[in-house]
């Protein structure tokens, strides 16, 4: 198990992503520390696996991130905060972080995104340096980041009620678990696209 | 990529600059803006880039801010058809800012040439035609129905798409048929050409409304478009409206509606 580093269609070229998935974290009362305390060794999107359904909506709260830096829109504070904060459907920023982010005692497994923006000149971490580092700080077991994995994650009372499913026609209308599921995560990338806009 | 006539005579999104598996493709050019053909996430994820281009003519101040309520308007309704289950393109990404809105790809064809090839594809002389009808018009009776209901549920959900014509209607290629990643035509069966989901696109002039005025004016828009486009197959519209009023409780208002707003169109064209 190592970190994977993502390859996403029309991301900017100046972009290196590292993804990594821990299951069963007992730290994460120390990472939240880390992130409030802003220690600039620990930016990274740590994100609550429990409100996640699938490895295409995490790639899809990643491209929205690189869309709205192209254009200057940042929301937060920088690239791994907005990642967080992406995964709303909307605009408040406090409750995405609550939702999507790591609260501490709660959250057990955590999908963690690395953002690397290679601008000349400046140094740049190693994906075997952010590995060393988040092994040493993460506590809890690395998992691929994939859809079995992520399905054994999901809360679906909170998914419904957090991108609003409950009751949507859409829904209500497919028979089988899969389409289902499938027509669930599209809903979801949808009304991240819009982030309540 | 770049060296292609689509991508220098018209300069793309700088979104479109960015490495990607496959070239983005220029599909239509329009008054209003472009669609271009790219992919969204992964290699073998087809999307749609609908592209409003600042107007160097309007001030930068209004240009900017048009643009934005266009393209958050097209995207809302486009996110509130999807949820209420009318079927339409999921909306991908949006960059308000720079003017483009990224869709699902829907594989398939206009259903305006799939009609056309369709009732081309029909026998010539008039016997072989007369022989042919009854076997013939079953699969286009079918496609009717599945217009007049995705209609039927456009307008329960609340919104009047502004634009409808059979241009803005994709005949989706039967699941079967697809080939991931292609605009190749496959070669399909005559019985199965008019097969698959009819989807509704193009919602840039759609808005929230549930007067029956503004339902008639869809339809009565989409009756006329089939007989300038369709001649052949006018009289088949009758089953549109048959399948909307069985998708659509308040169908009946809408199509006394459509008399009067039929009426003015006929009395308008004798004055003009
Ligand atoms: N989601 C889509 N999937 C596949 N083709 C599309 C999609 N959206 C648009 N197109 C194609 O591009 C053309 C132009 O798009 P449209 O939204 O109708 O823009 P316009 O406002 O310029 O008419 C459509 O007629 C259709 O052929
Ligand atoms: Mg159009």
């Amino acid at each position: 198990m190592t970190l994977e580093t993502l390859t996403l269609e029309l991301l900017p070229p100046t972009w290196r992503v590292h993804a990594a998935f821990f299951k069963g974290v007992v730290n994460s009362e120390f990472l939240q520390e880390q992130l409030l305390g802003r220690n600039a060794e620990f930016e990274y999107a740590f994100i609550d696996a429990s409100a996640i359904v699938s490895r295409q909506q995490v790639l899809s709260a990643l491209f929205n991130v690189a869309v709205v830096a192209e254009t200057g829109g940042l929301q937060t504070p920088n690239v791994h905060s907005e990642v967080v904060c992406s995964l709303s459907p909307g605009k408040n920023i406090a409750e995405a972080y609550r939702r999507w982010g790591i609260t501490p005692g709660t959250t057990k497994d955590i999908i963690i995104l690395k953002i690397l923006t290679l601008e000349p000149k400046s140094e740049c971490p190693t994906a075997d340096d952010v590995w060393t580092h988040l092994r040493k700080h993460v506590d809890g077991r690395p998992v691929p980041l994939t859809d079995d994995e992520i399905d054994g994650s999901t809360d679906w009372a909170k998914v419904r009620k957090y991108y609003k499913l409950n009751g949507a026609p859409a829904l209500e209308g497919i028979q089988d678990d899969a389409g289902r599921k499938k027509e669930a995560e599209t809903l979801i990338i949808t009304s991240m696209a819009l982030r309540g806009l | 990529m770049s060296n292609s006539p689509a991508m220098t005579e018209f300069p793309p999104p700088q979104i479109l600059t960015y490495p990607a598996s496959s070239a983005p493709v220029l599909i239509a050019q329009g008054a209003e803006g472009r669609l271009y053909k790219t992919t969204y996430l992964l290699p073998d994820q087809p999307c749609a880039l609908k592209y409003r281009p600042s107007k160097p003519y309007r001030h930068p101040i209004l240009d900017a801010r048009l643009t934005r309520a266009r393209i958050l308007a097209e995207a809302r309704v486009l996110q509130r058809c999807r949820r209420e289950g009318v079927p339409v393109p999921a909306v991908y990404a949006t960059n308000e800012k720079a003017g483009w809105l990224m869709m699902e790809w829907v594989d398939g064809a206009p259903v305006r040439q799939r009609i056309n090839e369709w009732l081309g594809a029909r026998p010539d002389t008039e016997a072989a035609q007369v022989e042919a009808q009854s076997a013939d018009q079953t699969p286009l009776i079918s496609l009717m129905q599945r217009i007049g209901s995705a209609i039927g549920r456009l307008h329960r959900t609340g919104v009047v798409h502004g634009d409808l014509t059979t241009s803005n209607m994709i005949l989706q290629r039967p699941k079967e048929h697809q080939h991931n990643g292609h605009t190749g035509e496959g070669a399909m069966e005559k019985g199965k050409a008019l097969e698959g989901h009819v989807v509704l696109i193009d919602f840039g002039l759609a808005t929230q409304s549930s007067s029956e005025e503004d339902r008639a004016v869809d339809l009565y828009v989409l009756e006329r478009a089939f007989g300038s486009t369709h001649p052949r197959a006018e009289e088949l519209f009758e089953q549109v409206l048959q399948s909307y009023k069985e998708t659509f409780k308040q169908a009946p208002a809408v199509l006394r509606k459509l008399e009067d707003v039929r009426m003015r169109g006929r009395k308008r064209s004798m004055l003009g």
